[in-house]
């Protein structure tokens, strides 16, 4: 059978170890699937920024900040690049700010290409044209960084989230590395997902400022070491990366670390193992053990961010399928809906079957492109039948194994699925259900052709509902605990410290070296485009 | 608001898998290819006949049950599945047997050990297996009457493709010839009757029936079935940890026995290309739904079922232990599988 994606399991191999806080030596395979790339056809065109559309749609609110957050803004008023449109919440409420000039039409609620939910209150805004910059942003003023929250709360009112997929408020995970010693900042430009390449563009064109917002965040953290993810697939966004490392001097912070090809590397999770050798224990956060871990994109929005005061409205979307016209990546802002970036794209070239906010293996199926571009959207697949088919009939699990061999969290998905429709809850937690990452790779390797990861999805949301409100606060509860029982091994077996007494002169140290760090960028020539 | 055009909902993963049963099972069928010529080489033409009957009993109690289930017929028949399970029971059987023999075998290992637990994916215990023991059992002299392999017997003895099918059918030999001067036991269950009547291994072997590695004939069927097996295992199909553990036990057994005493105990060599052994370690044992499904837990379900195999052949009523070797480790795979479960990513 010639297919367009061919996953074959990749062999475990022997794993490097983080050794003094350097990293050395070979990575580790890693677990999971090698699936054919679609990444060429959309980075064989240059980079270039979508056209403003007409109107624009922002969210006002994202999932996490839902009942914090106060629209600032009423219908008819006019709005500024760059300026707020929300106030209020806490470090986890992440602003929206104008992506352009224009004048606030409404606000009412409105699709939107979410996980979690398929509508959100969203500011209409009628593009005038001028995209006039707001006069309010300056470069933030870092001595007022000095502790955890003033940090988070200043990263998020600047609109900075991850930008690798799953949005979390930037600014709550760095914080929370400044309550224990961080051994390792891991930049992750892995990109495994095989259509997506909005993170290979950006790497390729602003090298520096993934370098330097790199560098920024090493030192924002005090870690032991710095790492820059790439996959081996990725030559030319390694040589500008390089070449970077050499003109911010960074060659003593930063190192550059090849991951081999094989998805979802890319997962946090994922990566720390194959990265170090050591597995992040369940329910226990990266941040909690000493790990920081960043996407490319998230590291290149806080160095312009630092540099010029500028929140974050745009980001690179890959546009691609066969379904579109000019595959290609686009600087798009936020609130241009998937119709207009498209268009920019030259339109549908065939029929569309599928249209998926996201990549081929995780992505979240669009029922219409009216939805806008948030800051999750580093892809849009515009999928022919021909490209996505439809799978075949489903048929009686083997047992063949296959889906246990490649499950990145090491989980039998074969077991899992014969008790998800069986109601025994606590088997389900016991096997793993909530460890599973939701990667797709059971399905992709399945030939029974069983909807294993949409099974567990469903499985997870019954779990808690079926949980009554006692239950569910116990449950969470014993999670916590659990937590909190990891951690505390993890630090006594690895050596893991909280941070010294000395805390603010440790803080006023790294933000000295944050301003020193943006300094240095600044004075560097601009690049000479070869 | 635009109204832009209606795209299909399904959630991701949206790649859909390259592999299906379907395909597993050819490849099985392809796999079998080498060892099923060598066989007719070696046995003549029934095993070809014996297939034919089973595949026919097999589908047609597969279409009967599924009918009966108020299941669709088509997908499950074209899974293959049942023509599997057919030609693994053919390899079993003594090449000249009459037809009814398959039949039953066939209709017991899809009605009775597949249908009667739910069906493809639901059996404990792997249908070819359970159709050949219940044979083996009730019908013990048509089971044990084997033919000569090619070479050790006068041409004008060798039955042609016309008189094993008019045996099958009528149970008629061609006039002048009685079973007992066409039929001879196999090599395994001759030591074995040589062995009660206290003559020493090298005594026994200097008969015809034995090559330089195994039983003769036997030998070139299990290098045949090793190396569909291992193109198997190099599309993926089975893995390693089956098939290897299964041969490391009983060549680990067989040798520490003959090392004590070569007179009576057979040399590992032997072991391995005897029987069915090779054909059991990539074929039978390697069933993923009736085998351990972890990876170490494939170890020991391997390994136990080489290590039962040495002791029945050695110690047991029955000259071959495969196929009860395969039962009685079938029954232990939910143990296996509980103990064996792998650590979770991050779990303590």
């Amino acid at each position: 059978m010639d297919s367009e994606e061919t996953p074959r399991t990749p062999t475990v191999e022997s794993s490097a170890v983080l050794d003094m806080g350097v990293i050395e030596g070979r990575v580790s395979r890693g677990r999971g699937v090698v699936l054919r790339a679609h990444k060429r056809s959309s980075t064989s065109a240059p980079l270039e920024s979508a056209p403003l559309p007409n109107e624009i749609v922002l969210p006002l609110e994202s999932g996490l900040s839902a009942q914090s957050i106060r629209p600032e803004v009423r219908s008819g008023q006019r709005v500024l690049r760059g300026q707020p449109l929300v106030s209020g919440g806490g470090p986890l409420a992440t602003w929206t700010h104008a992506s352009t000039s224009g004048v606030i039409r409404s606000l009412e609620t409105h699709p939107v290409g979410e996980a979690r939910r398929r509508q959100a209150l969203c500011a209409m805004l009628e593009v005038d044209g001028d995209d006039e910059p707001w006069s309010g942003l300056e470069p933030p003023d870092l001595s007022q960084w000095d502790t955890p929250d003033a940090l988070a709360m200043a990263m998020s009112r600047a609109g900075l989230a991850g930008l690798g997929g799953a949005v979390f408020p930037a600014g709550v995970k760095l914080a929370a590395t400044w309550r224990r010693a961080t051994r390792l900042v891991v930049i992750n430009g892995v990109e495994c997902e095989p259509y997506i390449s909005c993170d290979d563009m950006l790497m390729r064109t602003s090298p520096r400022e993934v370098i330097a917002g790199a560098l920024v965040l090493v030192e924002l953290t005090g870690a032991e070491a710095g790492v820059v993810a790439i996959e081996a697939d990725k030559p030319e966004a390694h040589e500008a990366l390089e070449r970077e490392i050499g003109a911010l001097g960074a060659a003593d912070r930063l190192s550059l670390v090849v991951v081999p090809v094989v998805y979802p590397a890319g997962g946090e999770r994922q990566l720390i193992e194959i990265l170090t050798g050591n597995q992040v224990p369940s329910l226990v956060r990266p941040t909690d053990i000493g790990y920081l871990c960043q996407n490319v994109g998230t590291a290149v929005a806080l160095c312009r961010f630092l540099q010029t005061g500028e929140p974050l409205i745009s980001r690179i979307t890959t546009v691609t399928g066969t379904g579109v016209l000019r595959q290609r990546n686009l600087e798009v802002r936020f609130g241009t809906r998937v119709a207009d970036v498209v268009t920019a794209c030259g339109g549908y070239n065939a029929p569309v079957v599928k249209l998926i906010m996201g990549g081929s293996m995780m992505g979240i199926p669009l029922e219409s492109d009216v939805v806008p571009v948030t800051r999750s959207t580093n892809c849009i697949v515009a999928a022919t039948e021909q490209e996505l088919p439809e799978a075949e009939d489903v048929q009686p699990c083997i047992r063949c194994g296959d889906c246990a061999a490649v499950c990145p969290a090491y989980l039998q998905p074969q077991e899992l699925f014969r008790l998800a429709g069986q109601d025994r809850s606590s088997s389900l937690d016991q096997f793993g259900l909530f460890d599973c990452i939701e990667c797709g790779c059971c399905d992709v390797v399945c030939p029974s052709h069983i909807p294993l990861t949409e099974s567990f999805r469903t499985e997870k949301q019954r779990f808690v509902k079926a949980l009554s409100f006692e239950a569910r606060k116990q449950w969470i509860d014993s999670r916590e605990e659990l937590r909190r029982e990891r951690i505390q091994r993890w630090e006594t077996t690895h050596g893991t410290r909280v941070v010294a007494g000395n805390e603010q002169q440790a803080i006023q140290h790294r933000l000295a070296a944050v301003t020193d760090v943006i300094a240095r960028l600044n004075r560097l020539p601009e690049p000479v485009e070869a | 608001m635009t109204s832009g055009p209606s795209f299909a909902l399904r959630p991701a993963p949206h790649v859909i898998p390259v592999t299906s049963v379907p395909q597993v099972m050819r490849r099985v069928l392809l796999a079998l290819l080498p060892a099923t010529v060598v066989y007719v080489v070696v046995f003549g033409w029934g095993l070809l006949i014996n297939m034919a009957v089973a595949i026919v009993f097999a589908l047609g109690a597969e279409a009967l049950v599924l009918r009966a289930r108020r299941r669709p017929i088509a997908p499950s028949l074209a899974d293959a599945s049942a023509a599997v399970t057919a030609i693994l029971l053919a390899f079993a059987l003594p090449p000249l047997a009459p037809w009814w023999l398959p039949a039953i075998g066939a209709a017991t290992a899809i009605v009775v050990a597949k249908h009667l637990y739910g069906g493809l994916g639901g059996n404990p215990f792997n249908p070819a297996m359970v159709g050949y023991v219940v044979l083996l059992i009730s019908f013990p002299t048509e089971m044990t009457q084997w033919l000569p392999p090619a070479g050790t017997i006068e041409p004008d003895l060798q039955l042609g493709l016309a008189a094993q099918l008019s045996f099958a059918i009528a149970g008629l030999l061609p006039a002048g010839t009685g079973i007992d001067a066409i039929t001879q036991a196999t090599p395994l269950d001759q030591i074995k009757e040589g062995l009660g009547e206290m003559l020493t291994i090298t005594e026994i072997r200097n008969g015809a029936l034995y090559g330089a590695l195994g039983g003769r004939g036997w030998e070139w069927i299990n290098a045949a079935a090793a190396a569909g097996g291992i193109y198997l295992l190099i599309r993926g199909v089975i893995r390693w940890h089956i098939p290897v553990a299964m041969i490391a036990a009983i060549a680990i057994c067989a040798a520490t026995m003959h090392t004590l005493d070569s007179s009576r105990f057979l040399s590992s060599t032997f072991h391995v290309f005897s029987g069915a052994t090779l054909l059991g370690a990539f074929f039978i044992a390697t069933d993923p739904v009736t085998a351990a499904a972890t990876p170490k837990g494939r170890l020991i379900y391997g390994a136990g079922i080489g290590f039962l195999t040495f002791a029945i052949r050695t110690w047991g009523g029955y000259p071959d232990g495969i196929a009860f070797a395969v039962l009685l480790m079938n029954a232990t795979v939910p143990m296996i599988d509980r103990y064996t479960r792998p650590r979770i990513y991050g779990r303590d």
